[in-house]
Formats: structure tokens, C-alpha cells, sequence
């Protein structure tokens, strides 16, 4: 008891002290307050009456983002919309009345226009109708003296010329979410749009350009009397992207309708001409504001057409990985060009069977001829003596399972399968049998349409660490790079007997009437493709489908068809060009995926030609010399 | 259970609600009406978006008031540790699952509300210390090594709120906190070593303020220098206030805020609004109006007959001062802008709860003031 006591007068002595410190406090605001209200009053007054000049942010016009050749791909669109100035009517309701003539306004709308008229002072703008058709602003127009108070603002909104086709890559805008205000004052301005995916995300701060300001005169109520001061923002840069319009365009028509995704790039600069997955959506739809509806087709579609399937869709690379295990074997040294590898169909692995896909094989093959006919078996074999963590070297070599870097969101890493890994993610040892699987590119192994395109340039351009760059130029400003391998690009130190091996096999897969895309093979001399068909099933066939014999693509439902694959590059003796298509449950990569290829490539040849006149043997670079070797070999 | 006998019986329900202190709840409802009022002028005349919707916070905050008033303040004691652990979590769940609001990770979504665990952390951290230091006598708070653990107390909860980050609401548990220290009896000069060295810290604390909390800081130095950036609120605050004059504008006349040169004229700029429309007199007036307040709260805490309802009475009153004093002070040019509402005035339902929660405390050890608790929490003394 005493002792509470004691703590209580303690207490209340410090309650006391703590008081009268707080009382100190408030009497300096009361301080504060009469400085503020009685002794400046008058100035701060007169800067009342100054506030009268009010600043106004002005948003600079989007960059635009044009092809490598400067053709417009996104850029600004004038946009209307109807404002109204209640004390502009005579009566809103007869203008309301007019105004649902010429455009109907429905009940809910109409209400929610009377709201907003009270709310606002009556010179306060109202906004009656967004994105106004070009007939409708017409109309109103022609209809003005029956109009009074409404009036035609124009506004600017991001427009995609090409909508579908390139919308992968240009990404899109939107209303910018609570989330990204990050001080920029632009970013707060009613209806201002932010770059959410693809290129529109990545370049938004040098699109995006940099606010101006006006200052105008309003009186004490608001009301704007004149402009004083405008001063200009900066615009938003362009940029210019190396895909060549033209060739995107062909590649996306010749897609629409799967589910697939294609690839172009130059082997000796990277530069990716074209980059196409189908189906696409709509951007322009996204600035304008996505239906719920519209946004559920989107999201529930089994073709998904918001992910760009070149750098974010994942597959097995199936046979178009031959050339990695080829040349993980012969640069090991496990097996020569020559030495002969007996295909009776099947391989055995202790209990385990292992299929060629011709079912009664193909007798006794050697390098060029297991690529050139596709050899299950050839390459179980080469695989098991070589061995899973030094293909997987070699796949990381030709730019598998890394990210390549290109300059895009939402680029996937892909997966290269190692002892290590399988240990780390699994926690499992690993089996013989799976080094086997993926010496023909299935089991774990996961790459990306972009990976494959680098790996074929890779292959083609002599053994060239090529990047692919989309970029060309922010601002006018080259994103600098020269044209040659040599002098961009490190060399990945594979022995050139043997990448000439591997490329002459790739020949052959087109133009051997044995090949497996013989059928595809692009007639016209001088521009040969060269290739290697893939063919990925989905799912398990069963011991008693295969004696019964397997059940064609046509007959399954389509998410159990297999995945159609093509690596190829052009001009076989001259690499220029290279191409990995994939078309998700297409069939065969030679039936399906193989014309495809040889279409873009021949597109791609005719309209390099056609722009710097025939293709010429100066046009070559370093690769020349080794290609002319090939030839008379 | 010797000195049971010393304590009165338990008081029923409708003894209890008989010892509300209604004249403190009337204040309140006096303050919440200007308010109100406020947030109608705001709106040109309009109930809505805010002064209906604030009214209806406060009915509901109210009668949470009673409830928590009503509670035994015993049970207050024995659960304020535990209060304070389920806070503190929250708090470090905010870091981890919290969304993303203005750019700061604020608050724990739950379905039809948000939570935001540092508002309630300004009531359960006073909780927790009042506890604490009951359990101590003179001697032990004269005693360093005692101020440990309290002194974690403090420091774990502020440290998550600061990354969060929120300068405001941690300042406002600091100092809080500082109150409760003082109050309980720990010796003035290790109050004054303790602000020597955070003066001292400084330099070193500047290099881990966020950016925009270093523009907030340099432009409270030098408004002028950005007029149209950071330092945009400071001056319209100022103009608009200032033009308010003696005697205002006149309700619903203000220029400054109707014509939107105010920023947030409904939430942290409020009182600006009001001096501008009442002038000096007006903002005079709620300032006595918060006086009123926070003097009864320091004589209701005074009257109670144990240790840990006095330190809990106090927290809750320093909080308070910590709302008005900073909000005013910073409307008004006196410090950086920080985002800390005007108290039972500026719209938003988070910090009316977190203030009518604590009101309700008091009320709880105004209605209870007679009852002795010892110092493990027992009827022992």
C-alpha cells in the first residue's frame, strides 16, 4: 500500500510536468496560428488572390515505336469525347433530350451525368461519352446551335495499327494502378496510361517522355480566363525495334489458327526480324479498358493467347536437340563422324526398352545419317556415352537453359537437366535411362522458341555466342552493335569439323530425299534451307498401344497431339537467316511445323533480296569461307 | 487475498455504464460533430462521399467504446501481453503477405476490411508497458537493467513500422512510449542521454531514410525551392490558412480548399479547411476543444487507484496530444510533412477506431478506478 503511494505521488508529479509540456506545445501552435492569421495575414491574402494562377500538367504525346525499317507499328490516335457545361444549357434536360437523339444515353448514364452537373461548380466540364466513333463527333457537330452546352474535347490515346499480330511484343498500356506511382507527377493525371507488358513496359520511361506545364488564369472560383504561360514537355522517344513488319506480319498470318510460336533472327547480328505467337490479343482493347467477359474468354482459353510462347512458353525440344547431343559426343570424343551406330527399332537399358520412331529401324547409321533420318536410337547410344552433365554443358554453350537477355518482360529461363539439379530439386538420384530420354530432347529438358532460334544461329553463323537483341534504337539513338559474329560475338569454341558436320547433316534433313523434310525443302537455287525436324508427344503411349499399333494425331483429342517442331536456317550455304517454329499440338514437326518454316524463310530471303537487290557474295561475312569448304565437300 | 477485502465489490453492468464519465463522451461527440461538419463543407454541401460515411464510423466506434469501457480493467491487464504478441505478428505478417497501398506496406487484407496492425499497436504497446512497469516499484525502474526488456518492447514494433515505411506512426509509438517511461518514474537524465544520442544518431539515421521522406524533410526546410513538387502542400496549407485571417471566410466560403489548391483537404489537411472558414477563433476553439480532452484525460488517469490504469490512461492520452499536436504542427509549417490524420476529425475509419478503442481504455480505468491490483495482477498489493 505504501508503496503504491509513493509511485502514485511520483506519479502525479511527472502527470504534471508531462502536462505542462504539453500545454507549452499547444501554445506554440496557438503561437503558430496567430503568426500565421494576424501578423501575415495580408500577404498571405494577396497569395490567395495569386493562386488565382493555376498550373496545369500537360501530358507529352507517347513515344512512338516503329520496325527496323521506321514503319509505325503504335502510335498516338486523336480521341473524342463529349463534354458538358451545365451553365452552358439552357435547360440539361432538353439537352440531355437532344444529345439521346443523336446518341442514346440510357437511364443509369443519364443519371449518373445529372450527378456529376451538381456535384461540380457549373462551369466544371462533364464528361458525357469516351472514345467517340468519328460519325458521332459528325454528328454532334453538324447538330451544334440544338446542343447548347456540349461540346467536343479531343484527346490523344495509344493506337496498335497492327493489333493481334505484333501485340506479343508491343505489349500494351493501361490506367496506371496505386501501385506504380513512384513520384512521377504524369503518373497521377486522370486517365494517363503506363506501359504493362512487352516493349511498352520496358521502354515506359523513355516512351513516356517528360510533363509540360500551362499556366492559366482562373478567377476566384475556378473558372479558367485565359492561358498565361505554356511551356511543353518533352515527347516520349521512339523506339525502333528490329522486327521487320513485313515478315512479322507473314509469320503470324501463316500461324493464325493454332496454338503455336515462331522465331526469326539474323544469325551474325541477332537482330530478331521476327517474333510471333498465336493467338494473340487485342491491345488496343486493354487501353480502352477490358470487358470482364472479354477478359474471362482471355484467361480461360486453352490456346493462352496473353502469354508470348516465344520467351515464356516452355517445351520439350525433342529431335531439334539432336545437335546439342551430337556435338557434346563429338566434341567429347566418345564417338567419329564415321563410326556406325546398328538400329533395330529398340534399345534395351537393363529392364527398360527404348524406341526409334520408326518402328523396324534403320539399320547401321552413321552421324550425318542419324540427324538426316531422325535416329532414336543413334542418339540413346551417343547420349549414354556421353553422358547427361556434358550435354548439358554443351545445351548451355548453344544458349539453353539461360535466359538469352532479350530485352522483353516475362522471359523464361527454360530447364537443362543435371545430376545436380535433379538432386537439388528432386531430391533423387539420377538414372541412366533419363540421360537416354534426353538424348532425343525429351524428358525434363525445357526450352523456349527464342532458345531454339539462338541455338540454330548459333549452330549456322560458325559457332558465334549470338544474343538476340530487339531494340534497335531508343530516340534515333542506335542501340550499338555491328553487323559480324566475329567482332560482336565471342566464339564458343567448338572445333569447325565438327559444326561443319552438324550443319551439312542439317542440309541434308531438307534436301536428302531421305530427310524428314524432304517434302519441305525450298526449290529455289541459292536459297536452300537447311533444318531438323522435331516431334514432341505429350503423352505416355502404352505398351499395348504400341503393339497394336500407335494411334494417329487425328484420331486424339487436341490437347494429346503431339507438339510440332523446326529449327532451320537460310541460306544453307550462307547463313543469314535462322527459325525455330512450334506448333503446340500441330502433329508431326515434319508434317506440320517443317512448311511452315520453309514459308517464313523463303519470305525472309525474298524480302532481303528484294530490298538490297540479289543476294550477293560480297553480302557474306566471316562465315564465307567455311561455307564455300562445305559446299565442295 | 489478504487485503481482498479492500476492494469494493464488482460493479454490475448498469453500474458501470452509471460511472461512464458521459461529460469526457460528450467532448468527444462534440469534436466528431465539427468534424462531420467539416467533411460536409468539404464536399460543397454534401453529405456525401464523407460526412455521412465518417458519422457512421463514429456511431459504430462509439459503441465499441462502451464495450471496451464496460471490460474489467483486469482483464485488460491480464490479456495485455498477449494483445501485444498477436499485434506485434501481425506487424511482421504485414511485412511479409501485406499489400501494397500509396507505396507502402500498410495493412493485412480480411476480406470486407483491412486491418493495419500499427494503428492497433498504438493501443496494445501502451497496454504492454503499463503492465509492465505496474510490476516494478521505484526501485526497479530506477534500476537500467529493468528498462531492457520495455525498452524491446518499443524497439521491435517501431523497427517494423519504419521499414514499412511509415515515419509518423513510429515517431508517434516513440514518443507514446517516452510518456509512459516518464510517467512511471525513470529518471530524467536518462531521458536526456537517450535524446542526446538519438541527436547524435542523426546523420547516420538520415542515410536510411526513403527518398521521399528525405524531400520531405528538405523541403520543410525550403518550401519555396520546389513550389510545384514536395513543397506544393506546405505552401497552399499556409495560403490558405493564412488568408483565413481572425474570424475565416465563413462556413463553406473557404477559396483554397473548394478550388482544390488543398491538397487532401479531407484527411490530413482538414484543420487547414477549418481556420480557413473559422479563422484563428475556429481553430482556437478546437484546440481548446482537444485541451478539454486531454486535461480530463490526465485527471481521470490521476484518480485511479492502481498503477497500471494510470499508465495505461496516460499512454492513451499522450497518443491523442501526439495525433493533434502533430497533425497541426505540420499543417501549419512547424515540421515535415507526415502522414498522421487530425483525431476524431480528418475522414478515414482507421485511426477514429484505433483513438475510440483507447478512449474506451480510459473509460475502463475511469470505471474501475477503485480496484487494486497487485503487482502480479492479483487482489495482493
Amino acid at each position: 500500500m505504501h508503496r503504491d503511494s509513493e509511485r502514485h505521488k511520483l506519479f502525479g508529479r511527472r502527470a504534471v510536468m508531462l502536462a505542462s509540456g504539453k500545454a507549452v506545445l499547444l501554445s506554440a501552435l496557438v503561437g503558430r496560428m496567430y503568426y500565421l492569421q494576424v501578423i501575415e495575414a495580408e500577404r498571405y491574402r494577396t497569395l490567395a488572390d495569386e493562386n488565382r494562377i493555376n498550373l496545369r500538367l500537360l501530358a507529352p504525346p507517347r513515344g512512338r515505336v516503329v520496325d527496323r525499317f521506321g514503319t509505325a507499328l503504335a502510335d498516338n490516335q486523336q480521341n473524342y469525347r463529349v463534354l458538358l457545361i451545365s451553365e452552358n444549357t439552357r435547360d440539361l434536360e432538353y439537352t440531355l433530350d437532344m444529345l439521346n437523339q443523336i446518341m442514346p444515353i440510357g437511364p443509369s448514364e443519364r443519371r449518373r451525368i445529372i450527378r456529376e452537373v451538381k456535384r461540380n461548380r457549373n462551369f466544371v466540364p462533364v464528361t458525357v461519352r469516351k472514345n467517340l466513333e468519328w460519325q458521332e463527333v459528325a454528328q454532334i457537330e453538324v447538330n451544334a446551335p440544338d446542343l447548347p452546352g456540349i461540346f467536343i474535347d479531343v484527346g490523344q490515346s495509344r493506337n496498335y495499327l497492327y493489333g493481334e499480330e505484333l501485340a506479343h511484343i508491343l505489349g500494351y498500356v493501361a490506367a496506371v494502378s496505386p501501385g506504380e506511382i513512384s513520384g512521377d507527377p504524369l503518373l497521377e493525371l486522370p486517365g494517363f496510361r503506363i506501359g504493362k507488358a512487352g516493349v511498352e513496359k520496358v521502354h515506359d520511361l523513355a516512351l513516356r517522355g517528360s510533363g509540360g506545364s500551362s499556366q492559366v488564369e482562373v478567377n476566384a472560383f475556378g473558372r479558367v480566363i485565359r492561358e498565361l504561360n505554356r511551356q511543353d514537355g518533352q515527347p516520349g522517344a521512339e523506339i525502333a525495334l528490329t522486327i521487320d513488319l513485313g515478315l512479322q506480319r507473314m509469320v503470324s498470318e501463316r500461324l493464325a489458327g493454332q496454338s503455336a510460336a515462331a522465331v526469326v533472327i539474323d544469325v551474325r547480328s541477332g537482330d530478331v526480324l521476327a517474333m510471333a505467337s498465336t493467338p494473340g490479343f487485342d491491345p488496343n482493347a486493354f487501353n480502352r479498358g477490358l470487358k470482364s467477359s472479354e477478359w474471362n474468354d482471355l484467361v480461360s482459353n486453352p490456346m493462352a493467347p496473353l502469354t508470348n510462347k516465344t520467351i515464356a512458353g516452355r517445351y520439350s525440344p525433342g529431335s531439334t536437340f539432336k545437335m546439342v547431343v551430337l556435338l557434346a559426343a563429338l566434341e567429347k570424343g566418345v564417338i567419329s563422324p564415321s563410326s556406325k551406330v546398328f538400329c533395330s527399332g529398340v534399345t534395351e537399358l537393363g529392364d527398360a526398352k527404348f524406341h526409334c520412331w520408326r518402328k523396324h529401324g534403320h539399320g547401321l547409321v552413321d552421324a550425318k545419317d542419324a540427324i538426316t533420318q531422325s535416329c532414336d536410337v543413334y542418339f540413346y547410344e551417343i547420349a549414354k556415352r556421353t553422358g547427361i552433365d556434358r550435354i548439358a554443358a554443351m545445351s548451355n554453350r548453344l544458349g539453353l537453359g539461360e535466359r538469352s537477355g532479350i530485352d522483353l518482360p516475362g522471359e523464361k529461363s527454360g530447364l537443362v537437366p543435371t545430376k545436380k539439379w535433379k538432386r537439388g530439386a528432386l531430391d533423387a538420384p539420377w538414372h541412366q535411362g533419363e540421360t537416354l530420354i534426353a538424348g532425343i530432347g525429351q524428358g525434363y529438358m525445357l526450352v523456349t522458341p527464342l532458345q531454339l532460334a539462338v541455338m540454330t544461329a548459333r549452330l549456322a553463323n560458325g559457332g558465334f555466342a549470338t544474343t538476340p537483341r530487339l531494340t534497335k534504337a531508343i530516340g534515333g539513338e542506335e542501340q550499338g552493335r555491328t553487323a559480324t559474329p566475329e567482332s560482336a560475338f565471342k566464339s564458343l569454341g567448338i572445333q569447325e569439323q565438327h559444326l561443319k558436320l552438324v550443319t551439312e547433316a542439317m542440309t541434308d534433313v531438307v534436301n536428302s530425299p531421305y530427310g524428314t523434310a524432304f517434302r519441305s525443302r525450298i526449290k529455289t537455287a541459292e536459297r536452300e534451307m537447311a533444318g531438323k525436324t522435331g516431334t514432341v508427344q505429350v503423352r505416355r503411349i502404352s505398351k499395348a498401344e504400341r503393339e497394336k499399333g500407335v494411334i494417329k494425331n487425328k484420331d486424339l483429342p487436341w490437347k494429346e497431339r503431339d507438339h510440332a517442331l523446326f529449327v532451320g536456317f537460310a541460306p544453307a550455304h550462307d547463313p543469314r537467316y535462322a527459325v525455330s517454329v512450334v506448333v503446340e499440338h500441330g502433329g508431326g514437326g515434319s508434317s506440320t511445323a517443317a512448311p511452315i518454316a520453309r514459308d517464313i524463310l523463303s519470305e525472309a530471303q525474298r524480302r532481303h533480296s528484294a530490298e538490297t537487290g540479289v543476294v550477293t557474295s560480297e553480302d557474306s561475312g566471316p562465315v564465307k569461307n567455311t561455307q564455300k569448304d562445305r559446299g565442295a565437300g | 487475498m489478504s487485503h481482498g477485502a479492500l476492494n469494493p465489490p464488482d460493479l454490475s453492468f448498469g453500474q458501470k455504464l452509471l460511472h461512464i464519465h458521459w461529460f469526457f463522451v460528450l467532448l468527444l461527440c462534440l469534436t466528431a460533430g465539427i468534424g462531420i461538419t467539416m467533411l460536409y463543407s468539404a464536399a460543397n454541401g454534401n453529405l456525401e462521399p464523407w460526412a455521412s460515411r465518417q458519422a457512421i464510423r463514429f456511431g459504430v466506434g462509439l459503441v465499441v467504446m462502451i464495450g471496451v469501457a464496460l471490460i474489467d480493467i483486469r482483464i485488460w491487464m491480464r490479456y495485455a501481453y498477449a494483445l501485444y504478441a498477436v499485434t506485434l505478428v501481425l506487424l511482421a505478417l504485414v511485412e511479409v503477405s501485406g499489400f501494397i497501398g500509396m507505396g507502402a506496406q500498410r495493412w493485412i487484407s480480411l476480406g470486407y476490411f483491412n486491418l493495419q496492425p500499427s494503428e492497433l499497436m498504438k493501443i496494445t504497446l501502451v497496454l504492454a508497458l503499463a503492465r509492465y512497469f505496474h510490476g516494478g516499484n521505484i526501485e526497479d525502474v530506477g534500476r537500467p537493467t529493468f528498462l531492457i526488456i520495455p525498452l524491446f518492447m518499443i524497439v521491435l514494433p517501431a523497427a517494423l513500422v519504419l521499414r514499412q515505411p511509415d515515419l509518423g506512426t513510429t515517431l508517434m509509438l516513440v514518443m507514446a512510449s517516452g510518456a509512459i517511461f516518464f510517467v512511471a518514474g525513470v529518471r530524467m537524465w536518462k531521458f536526456a542521454v537517450v535524446i542526446m544520442a538519438g541527436v547524435a544518431a542523426m546523420p547516420v539515421a538520415w542515410q536510411f531514410l526513403h527518398e521521399y521522406q528525405k524531400r520531405r524533410v528538405l523541403t520543410f526546410l525550403d518550401p519555396e525551392s520546389d513550389p510545384l513538387g514536395a513543397g506544393y502542400h506546405i505552401i497552399q496549407s499556409k495560403i490558405a490558412l493564412g488568408s483565413g485571417g481572425v474570424l475565416g471566410k465563413g462556413f463553406m466560403q473557404g477559396t483554397q480548399g473548394h478550388l482544390r489548391f488543398l491538397p487532401e483537404m479531407q484527411t490530413d489537411f482538414i484543420f487547414t479547411m477549418l481556420a480557413e472558414e473559422f479563422g484563428m477563433v475556429g481553430g482556437i476553439g478546437l484546440l481548446g476543444l482537444y485541451s478539454l480532452i486531454l486535461v480530463y484525460g490526465v485527471a481521470l488517469s490521476l484518480r485511479c487507484r492502481n498503477q497500471f490504469g494510470r499508465l495505461v490512461g496516460m499512454g492513451i492520452t499522450a497518443t491523442f496530444f501526439l495525433y493533434v499536436f502533430i497533425n497541426i504542427a505540420m499543417v501549419m509549417g512547424l515540421i515535415p510533412v507526415v502522414g498522421v490524420p487530425l483525431p476524431l476529425i480528418s475522414y478515414g475509419g482507421t485511426a477514429m477506431m484505433t483513438l475510440l478503442i483507447g478512449f474506451g481504455l480510459l473509460m475502463s480505468v475511469w470505471v474501475h478506478r477503485d480496484v487494486m491490483i497487485g503487482r502480479r495482477g492479483g487482489d495482493e498489493v
